[in-house]
């Protein structure tokens, strides 16, 4: 007989369903997941995997990890990265060496799909979690990653 | 009340008796329309914050102090709004829906008794007429789902006759169940009965059970989660309201709250004691009969909440499948061994 069987789970389970909402209801103060936005914007932090945009992350020496082995470049789909370089002496072996002078990025034409971080082999760059990033002129959207005058971490290419 | 009966006495003495009765019965539907107008408004603020924190949000908090004019300022833009009718739209049916499905629901709150004196319309038949009421109701949804000429409406409200229909049948057992015990239908007499506890004490076990039927079945009645396919917004749209806009959509979003509240008040007038006090605490102040009527709705209101935001919604066959082979069965069973109860005078009194 199946019957009263069948009614007992139903109303079991039933109750341990209640009992998970009502545990949230009881805890939404303290952990609600809301974040009231503008007003918390001084101490608002994008979590870890959040993608805001590509920034190359430069030492206190101002120097970058970008060897501009161009392999972003190929990886973006929608060519959104352009690196342009010149063949340049080397200031330490006094050879002539790939350089990269601009890391070009276009923000406007990123869709955050993540490859160029995945295709970079030093480690470059790599996502920030900013987001607030509308701006009046397209231009703006335009960003050069390597600061002026930086150069290339030695030890890198090893 | 004292004031009431001041208002009275002057109605009477300043017109005709017949007139003097019609003016006193247009004062008090406007006063009830009045204050469940706005009860209706503060509803939905409670359901929209209930449910964010179920779901560890924090719902609507901007407007107003924790967002108490949220809602207010829904209802102005909902008036704001244009009224669009669909070309294929039987007019006359299509207007006269909305005010079918909000004016039952109104009327049905005139058999509450809020306090030992505060009850409009004390009917010696009121719980048949609750039940009478409320399944008018669904000729509104049917009539709107029919006269809006659209798929997803008639679906809606095909679904929603179906629902109401089947459901009734446990909502009315499991009530004709708790009338065994108080043999009257008339309100205040149930009340009076309760005044040796009530009723969910006094008729224990299959009172219990009467009880959860009858939310389940009340939920169904209200076509709230999980029994909303009537409204099932993933497969159409919005069910028997698609087509309605503005204030038309207002109505029926109004009415499904009162409705909600309705449920509620019947179970706290039937099982949970109406105004009464626990353990007759503040029996001594009538006054607070209100308060206590008003506690016990709410948290009945919130249960049904509760229901809304746990469960998952059921399908066509489920429903019926619950109401036919479990509700009923065990309403009709249930009803026997109330009667069986009663008769070997098993209930607990006070």
């Amino acid at each position: 007989m199946s019957y009263f069987s069948d009614i007992y789970h139903a109303v079991k389970s039933l109750l341990t369903g209640m009992s998970v909402t009502g545990k949230y209801f009881l805890h939404s103060r303290k952990g609600a997941i809301t974040q009231q936005y503008p007003e918390n914007r001084d101490t608002l932090k994008m979590f870890e995997r959040f993608r805001g945009e590509v920034v190359m992350p430069h030492d206190e020496n101002n120097m970058h990890r970008c060897t501009g082995c161009q392999k972003c470049e190929l990886a973006c789909p929608n060519g959104s990265i352009e690196i342009i370089w010149d063949r340049q002496i080397d200031p330490e072996t006094g050879k002539k060496k790939k350089m990269i002078d601009k890391h070009i990025y276009h923000l406007g034409m990123c869709t955050m799909c993540g490859l160029c971080i995945e295709a970079c082999p030093t480690d470059a760059i790599k996502w920030a979690q900013n987001f607030e990033n509308s701006v009046y002129d397209r231009t703006q959207l335009t960003k050069v990653l390597n600061k002026p005058g930086s150069r290339l971490l030695p030890g890198v290419e090893d | 009340m004292n004031i009431t009966k001041n208002i009275h006495e002057w109605l009477f003495s300043l017109m005709p008796e017949t007139t003097a009765s019609i003016v006193e019965m247009v004062l008090i539907a406007v006063i009830y329309l009045a204050i469940f107008a706005v009860a209706g408004l503060y509803l939905v603020l409670l359901e929209r914050r209930v449910a964010a924190w179920f779901q560890l949000r924090l719902g609507p908090n901007r407007v107003g102090y924790q967002g108490l004019l949220q809602t207010m300022a829904d209802a102005l833009k909902l008036v704001s709004k244009e009224l669009t009718v669909t070309i294929k739209a039987d007019k006359f049916l299509y207007n006269l829906a909305p005010y079918f499905v909000i004016v039952t629901a109104l009327m049905a709150l005139s058999l509450f008794p809020f306090s030992k004196e505060f009850q409009a319309f004390d009917i010696n038949i009121g719980i048949f007429f609750l039940t009478a009421i409320s399944s008018i109701g669904v000729i509104g949804i049917l009539l709107a789902g029919w006269s809006s000429n659209n798929k997803f409406s008639l679906i809606g409200a095909m679904r929603s006759g179906v629902q109401t229909i089947s459901y009734e049948l446990s909502v009315g057992l499991s009530l004709l169940t708790m009338v065994v015990m108080t043999g009257s239908l008339q309100l205040s007499q149930i009340v009076e009965v309760q005044k040796s506890g009530w009723l969910i004490v006094q008729g224990h076990i299959p009172a219990i059970i009467a009880f959860c039927i009858y939310m389940v079945a009340g939920t169904a009645e209200t076509n709230r989660a999980p029994f909303d396919l009537v409204e099932a917004e993933s497969e159409l749209g919005a069910g028997f309201h698609t087509e309605y806009s503005g204030m038309k959509f207002a109505y029926f979003f109004l009415a499904e709250f009162i409705n909600m509240f309705i449920i509620a008040a019947i179970a706290t007038t039937i099982f949970f004691g109406a105004y009464l006090s626990p353990f007759g605490i503040t029996e001594s102040i009538p006054l607070l009969g209100v308060f206590w009527f008003l506690a016990k709705t709410l948290a009945l209101v919130f249960l049904m909440m509760w229901f809304r935001w746990t469960f998952p919604r059921l399908r066509i066959d489920q429903l019926l499948v619950l109401e036919w082979k479990y509700l009923l069965p065990l309403n009709l069973m249930n009803l026997i061994l109330m009667a069986l109860m009663v008769l070997l005078g098993l209930t607990i009194k006070f």
